[in-house]
């Protein structure tokens, strides 16, 4: 009997063991009933897997550990037939649907649950979280599915409560630009909404396709213009969670400012899940930048690099609307793997995309010649290319925003997303390169320059736990030396909550349990998420 | 014998930007909208600063004939290879359709000694795909349009021709006017010291009477309207409701 191992490796492996869907849904046997599956095998298949099914062999980040399953109670008969009658048509236990839902973007995680359920309003998700409170069983809210730490989808056999439907858009106020709508609406079909009307929403995120406003905010998203519109901690104005035991918490207001008592919006702001299910958002959208116009420069060296963002910052201001780099190696997988072919000939250690926008649309050249003209002479970048047309920017952008989709090609892939400062961002990538060079396929570094936000990727041939160890002791162990954030944007989720430890003291740690403990006490809102287990 | 080469780059608006019509139906809002060089005319510069690349080229002149802003388009075309600049000014309201555009290359392929014209197949804005056959036919001289590949030997042209049947290779005798199809080439970035010098190369600057064209307009433009809106499909239930709704709305 093949042990569900949720490790990239066995996924990877997949082709030499399938685990058809009769073997998946065979782990849904749960002691006392519950799930439905044809097995004339039933009894027998339940006896055996009993104990099996109270601990998963998981490789989380930090290391191999199993994952226990805790005492919540397991979804019965009664269970299933009370949300069947209170989302008619929207309470699924099809193999097929939860196959899907059980498994995030990265295939890294694939949970249990055995339903999942679609509210359409928030009394629904409220009067559900109640059922769920009273009868102690543990629920995972759903968003899009694209989070990279497995935040979204469950471990064992929790409730998804998918917020899919939840995707109208409520308000939208002209004047103010402030967007009020469901946490199940699309970021990018937001993003055509609001700029119709001459707004943007202020953030981009590669899977804008796929990702729901919720989930979002839940997980305090950053993306490529953070550097010009700051944290949707200041630009979500107010927002409407549901908690642990049902009750409704109201905090929808458009207004900019408001001092009056603890602002408890930010609590489930990047608290991804843990402590509230947030069902409505008020965002505040700025004006949409009409003349945008974007540079691709290479660089001469990591100095290079940060002189031009310093020359950026300094000449263009709040013409500045995003600044990125990547190193070469990177170019060279969105070359090979995308056959897109470099906008500059000649190859350079490292690359810079500058974003400018202008309030109207004739070309601000001043600022623009002025920028180029010093970082040129002083030697920072010693070629490049601009494009000022809206057709241009996006083929040029594509250089940078695919280099994860390249790097995918590469191999098997492990993720980094740490953030410290500025100048000493790429020194853990020449460290990492040097020190792993035998064992590494590919080691990548690109990321949000202006933020101190690097991606780290490392490719290899073939998956190694071994060294995906040693790379975490080694990175993580970096980043905290250097004060710096194991999880810049990505969030903690399940793969990732044994680092919080690198970048948290153990008291600030105890404090979040306690608040945790406090809001939650049954831990039923996406257990084993975010906080290290206590064991 | 390396001959001068006219590259005709036209303003257009840019063709990511959506088109809105304005309220009057006289024509599409153009005030403060993203203009660009229309794509087939950045395929016909490409190939021409190739050819001078390759030494069959002496000069590579780049003509945009329109109001002031075209001098912007004319500024990108230097910035990826052109040596100089020609704008014949024109003003915004006047009409400028492809015939007087191939009268106005015509007299300047005379007085500037060209031997060769390369355009874009079409503009994207009025799709006409005209100018570059009218060019050829003020001229008399040998044409090859939507070219997907070219090459020079010796006096001739050979050029491939993407036509509805296929590809058609066809001998041209030099001088000859080429119109550029989409596979023709993949256009360069201009890159930024190259932006720079361009700020420095030759723009000339023509009024359109000192080539002895007349402006005066041939056809017009009675309204412009918006294609209809594409309406919401509606979701049924079940098989029986499809063909009740069908009946409904008279199609079976």
């Amino acid at each position: 009997m093949l042990p569900l191992l949720m490790s990239r490796s066995l996924w990877n492996l997949r082709h030499r063991y399938p685990l058809t869907r009769r073997q998946i849904f065979r782990h849904l046997a749960l002691p006392n009933g519950g799930g439905e599956f044809q097995s004339g095998e039933k009894t027998l298949v339940m006896q055996e897997e009993t104990e099996k099914q109270t601990a998963r062999q998981m490789y989380v980040d930090i290391g191999a550990s199993t994952i226990t399953r805790l005492p919540f109670a397991t979804l019965e008969p009664e269970d299933i037939a009370f949300f069947q009658q209170l989302l008619p048509n929207r309470a699924l236990t099809d193999p097929d649907v939860l196959a899907s839902a059980n498994v995030d973007w990265l295939q890294n995680v694939q949970g249990l649950s055995q339903i999942l359920l679609r509210p359409q309003t928030v009394e629904e998700v409220s009067l559900i979280l109640r059922h769920c409170h009273l009868r102690g069983l543990a629920i995972t809210p759903q968003g899009g599915k694209t989070g990279l730490v497995g935040g979204g989808v469950p471990i064992f056999d929790e409730v998804i409560v998918s917020m899919a439907l939840m995707n109208h858009i409520i308000d939208f106020d002209d004047w103010q630009g402030v967007l009020v709508c469901e946490a199940g609406c699309i970021l990018e079909s937001l993003m055509q909404y609001v700029e119709k009307r001459g707004r943007v929403i202020p953030l981009d995120l590669g899977s804008k396709g796929s990702c729901q406003i919720g989930g979002v905010v839940s997980t305090n998203a950053g993306g490529l213009r953070f550097i010009r519109y700051g944290s949707l901690r200041s630009n979500v104005l107010g927002l409407q969670a549901v908690l642990a035991d049902g009750q409704v918490l109201d905090l929808m207001t458009q207004l900019r400012k408001d001092n009056t008592g603890y602002d408890l919006k930010q609590l489930m702001i990047g608290s991804e899940g843990t402590l509230g299910v947030v069902t409505s958002v008020t965002l505040l959208c700025p004006p949409m930048p009409v003349g945008v116009s974007l540079a691709y420069l290479g660089c001469t060296g990591f100095p290079g690099v940060l002189a031009t963002l310093c020359a950026a910052r300094s000449r263009l201001g709040e013409r500045l609307s995003a600044i990125e780099f990547f190193d070469h190696q990177c170019a060279h997988l969105v070359h090979t793997h995308l056959g897109l072919n470099p906008p500059i000939s000649g190859e350079f250690p490292f690359y810079v995309v500058v974003e400018m926008v202008d309030s109207d649309s004739h070309e601000d050249n001043e600022k623009i010649s002025a920028f180029f003209e010093e970082v040129m002479e002083e030697g920072h970048v010693a070629d490049g290319t601009i494009a000022t047309t809206p057709g241009k920017v996006k083929t040029l952008w594509a250089y940078r925003e695919r280099i994860p989709e390249a790097i995918l090609r590469d191999g098997h892939v492990i993720k980094y997303d740490i953030c410290v400062s500025i100048n000493m961002m790429y020194d853990i990538v020449t460290a990492t390169r040097q020190r792993f060079a035998d064992r590494i396929k590919n080691t990548l570094g690109y990321g949000h320059l202006g933020d101190g936000n690097l991606h780290l990727n490392i490719s290899l041939t073939t998956p190694d736990p071994t060294l995906h160890s040693d790379l975490n002791d080694f990175i993580y162990g970096w980043t905290a030396k250097h004060r710096g954030s194991v999880s810049a944007e990505h969030g903690l989720g399940v793969l990732k909550r044994h680092a919080i430890g690198y970048s948290k003291s153990s008291d600030a740690i105890a404090l979040m349990r306690r608040l945790k403990n406090m809001m939650d006490p049954k831990g039923i809102l996406n257990p084993y998420k975010v906080l290290p287990s206590e064991l | 014998m390396a001959f001068r080469v006219l590259v005709g780059v036209k303003r257009v608006i840019d063709y990511a930007v959506k088109v809105r019509v304005k309220p009057d139906k006289s024509g599409v809002v153009t005030d403060g909208v993203k203009h660009s060089m229309n794509p087939f005319c950045e395929i016909a510069l490409e190939e021409a600063v190739r050819l001078k690349e390759k030494s069959l080229a002496s000069e590579v002149i780049a003509v945009s004939c329109g109001p002031q802003q075209c001098q912007e388009v004319i500024r990108t075309a230097l910035a990826i290879g052109a040596d100089r600049g020609i704008h014949v000014e024109v003003p915004a309201n006047d009409e400028l359709g492809p015939l007087q555009v191939s009268k106005v290359f015509a007299a300047l392929v005379k007085k500037e000694d060209v031997g060769l014209v390369l355009l874009g197949k079409q503009a994207i804005d009025d799709d006409c795909n005209q100018t570059g056959q009218m060019i050829a036919g003020l001229l008399d001289w040998s044409q090859g349009t939507f070219v997907s590949e070219m090459t020079v030997e010796g006096e001739t042209l050979k050029v491939v021709r993407e036509v509805d049947g296929g590809l058609e290779t066809v001998r041209l005798k030099l001088p000859s006017v080429i119109t550029a199809d989409l596979r023709l080439n993949e256009p360069r970035y201009a890159t930024l010291p190259n932006i720079m010098k361009a700020k420095k190369k030759r723009l000339d600057v023509l009024k359109i009477k000192d080539l002895g064209v007349e402006l005066s307009p041939r056809f017009q433009v009675l309204s412009i309207d918006e294609p209809p809106q594409r309406e919401a499909g509606v979701t049924v239930e079940s098989t029986a409701d499809l063909v009740k709704k069908l009946k409904e709305i008279g199609k079976i």
